[in-house]
């Protein structure tokens, strides 16, 4: 039996996974709702192996129910990723009303910056090739090529 | 010592109920969260001394005994970091409260920011594993209302990343909690103790593994940091500047509480000084390929936590205190220096270096305050960085960990650098695109009297960590023994 369960949890947590790799929220949100489904499945299976009682009955706890702690473990967290849903659902949607899709966009500033060090690596070429140039004009032997030697990249 | 422990955790709480009621009247809900935070505050340093004198107090929530029930826990560690927290959370607040068209203008900002606070106070106190993750689930569930607070498309766009990751976290944290619960049948921190000590080595480095990566994540360190400088600058300065002190601290706080507890070694980790030499570096090195004023920071935050996880990583009573003095100084150094931006920011519309510049002749105060807290934060005599890294330095040395002493130097150095490319770029020369604002009103400029008041408070806080080092220090040294033999916190719990 609790193998069964542990291949669910398994099932749930890479299909979680694949989606919460996406783009766009909502599949986002959907793969937290299924990673959240795993974590609390394995919250379960915590506590003891599947099939025994779920209550204690009459006198008193026999030592052969299921442990209670992990079950209100997973009460607890079922709460919490209920809220969290609800908050990404809800950027969601703000991000559809401001631009007509819920895609998550990259960061500007660092596109910037990524953009500088490309400039900067084309200048770089650039005067490596005005240094070839210098070299053929005046031919080899003389002092540009040293300096050229220690530009090349 | 019940209330003690208690009220600390109810009253933020209660105050965001108040303050929830006050929804529209914005001068008591302004007075609600400031007394709130103030009595927290009192409180918090009533513990501290009852700490210093009675040793580790704990309660029972709801009066069930210990591996069952609720546990709140002080010892010395989590005492110091609650009274430096609330006093860093106290003073933001202020700055909110003080900046003309903050966030601060929006019902739910007050009821948030001290939900967050309960969450941050109630994870600094837990003896619980669990109790720790619905802690961060309080503070987090908080912050992704306050970093998307407004509703601007550049801060739904960076709120995105950073609830998905740390959602991420959290359910890697639930799953970790499953394995650890599997293996051992408690989250009681104390029982923890006992019952993780007989595992299998293999099974118990697996989980302190998984643990490691869940706090790793939300304490930003290298590999797992990559969230943190996209979101947190788009945030409002007072925000972005609670978020920049207190959040990534709270993830270090966990780091150093599960590694030492629960997984104590006695000799250096090489996985925890490389991961520390690496968060160093790296954060470093961004923060200096960056021109604007807060994504500096932000990296630097980054860079700053990995000292923190080179001292817990040490395994020594030398090593911990190091770290605890640097996480007491960074707090409020990083906050203040994320407040001064915000200043930089009202007085001149921007805080990217190319468009800003000359500001020491407009805002001279708030550049006083820069320059203190940045030679703070770069680690120089005498200010409280030089302190901290001093005690880290020499708990290196005395470990032999030469290599990483060195890398810890270099990024001081490189941290230097990058404090001096604020400097230049903000408050002297000439901006390249001034924005409207500068052009606009050239000359000096009023800044709002409780802006300036409540960064100076927290610069002020942290000249007085320099001037009290050796006391202070002597604090840190018992809280690192406390936290390197569990025996006492044991005894304390599950007496």
């Amino acid at each position: 039996m609790s193998l069964t369960l542990a291949l669910v949890v398994a099932g749930l947590v890479a299909g979680g996974v694949f989606l919460v790799l996406q783009r766009e929220l909502t599949r986002i949100v959907l793969g937290f709702a299924l990673l959240g489904h795993g974590a609390n499945l394995l919250l379960l299976l915590a506590g003891g192996r599947a099939g025994r009682a779920a209550f204690i009955e009459g006198d008193g706890p026999t030592g052969g129910e299921v442990d209670p702690l992990p079950q209100a473990l997973a009460l607890t967290s079922i709460v919490i990723t209920f809220a969290a849903t609800t908050l990404l659902l809800a950027l969601a949607y703000r991000s559809w009303e401001q631009r007509g899709s819920d895609e998550v966009e990259d960061d500007l500033e660092d596109r910037r910056i990524a953009r500088l060090r490309d400039e900067t690596d084309a200048d770089l070429e650039e005067l490596t090739d005005v240094l070839a140039d210098l070299e053929g004009d005046t031919g080899p032997g003389d002092g540009v090529a040293d300096v050229h030697g220690e530009l090349r990249p | 010592m019940t209330l003690l422990l208690s009220l600390p955790v109810a009253m933020p709480l209660a105050g965001a109920a108040l303050a929830v009621l006050a929804w529209r009247h914005r001068r008591l809900q302004r007075a609600i969260a400031v007394a709130t935070l103030g009595a927290t505050l009192v409180l918090a340093v009533v513990l501290a001394v009852t700490v210093e004198r009675d040793g580790i107090q704990t309660t029972q929530v709801g009066g069930w005994p210990a591996p069952i029930g609720i546990t709140l826990v002080a010892d010395l560690f989590a005492a110091l970091m609650l009274v430096i927290g609330l006093a860093t959370v106290l003073a933001v607040l202020v700055f909110a409260i003080g900046q003309p068209g903050s966030d601060d203008d929006a019902p739910a900002f007050h009821p948030v920011y001290l939900v967050m606070t309960t969450g941050i106070v109630a994870s600094f106190l837990t003896g619980d594993l669990f109790n720790l993750f619905v802690a961060f689930e309080i503070t987090l569930t908080a912050s992704y209302v306050l970093i998307t607070l407004g509703g601007r498309r550049e801060q739904v766009r960076t709120g995105m990343t950073y609830v998905v990751i740390n959602l991420l976290a959290s359910l890697l944290f639930l799953m970790a909690l499953a394995f650890v619960y599997a293996a051992t049948g408690t989250v009681n921190m104390a029982d923890l103790v006992g019952r993780l000590g007989v595992l299998d080595p293999d099974l118990r480095l697996a989980l302190s593994l998984l643990l490691f990566v869940v706090f790793g994540i939300k304490a930003a360190v290298f590999p797992l940091f990559f969230w943190l400088p996209d979101s947190y600058p788009t945030a409002r300065a007072p925000v972005t500047a609670v978020f920049a002190g207190l959040l990534t601290k709270v993830g270090v706080y966990a780091i150093v509480r599960t590694q030492t507890l629960l997984f104590g070694e006695d000799r250096p980790s090489t996985l925890l000084l490389v991961v520390a030499g690496l968060t160093m570096i790296i954060g470093v090195l961004g923060a200096i390929a960056q021109d604007d004023m807060k994504r500096i920071l932000s990296f630097h935050i980054i860079s700053q936590i990995g000292y923190m996880i080179l001292g817990v990583g040490l395994f020594t009573v030398a090593g911990l205190a190091g770290a605890v003095l640097f996480i007491v100084h960074q707090i409020p150094v990083k906050a203040s220096l994320f407040l001064v931006g915000g200043i930089v920011e009202h007085s001149a519309g921007s805080t990217a270096l190319s468009k800003v510049g000359g500001l020491v002749r407009r805002i001279p105060f708030a550049a006083g305050l820069f320059g203190l807290a940045a030679l703070s934060l770069a680690g120089l005599p005498p200010f409280s960085g030089f302190v901290g890294k001093l005690a880290l330095v020499e708990a290196g040395f005395s470990a032999e960990e030469y290599p990483i002493v060195a890398v810890s130097l270099v990024g001081s150095l490189l941290t230097l650098f990058s404090m001096v490319k604020i400097w230049n770029g903000v408050f002297w020369g000439i901006p390249e695109e001034p924005t409207p604002e500068l052009l606009a009103t050239p000359g000096r400029l009023h800044t709002p009297l409780l802006m300036n008041v409540s960064a100076a408070a927290l610069v002020t806080l942290t000249v007085a960590i320099a001037l009290f080092a050796g006391p202070l220090y002597d604090l840190c040294e018992r809280a690192a023994n406390d936290l390197l033999d569990p025996s006492a916190y044991v005894q304390a719990v599950l007496p």
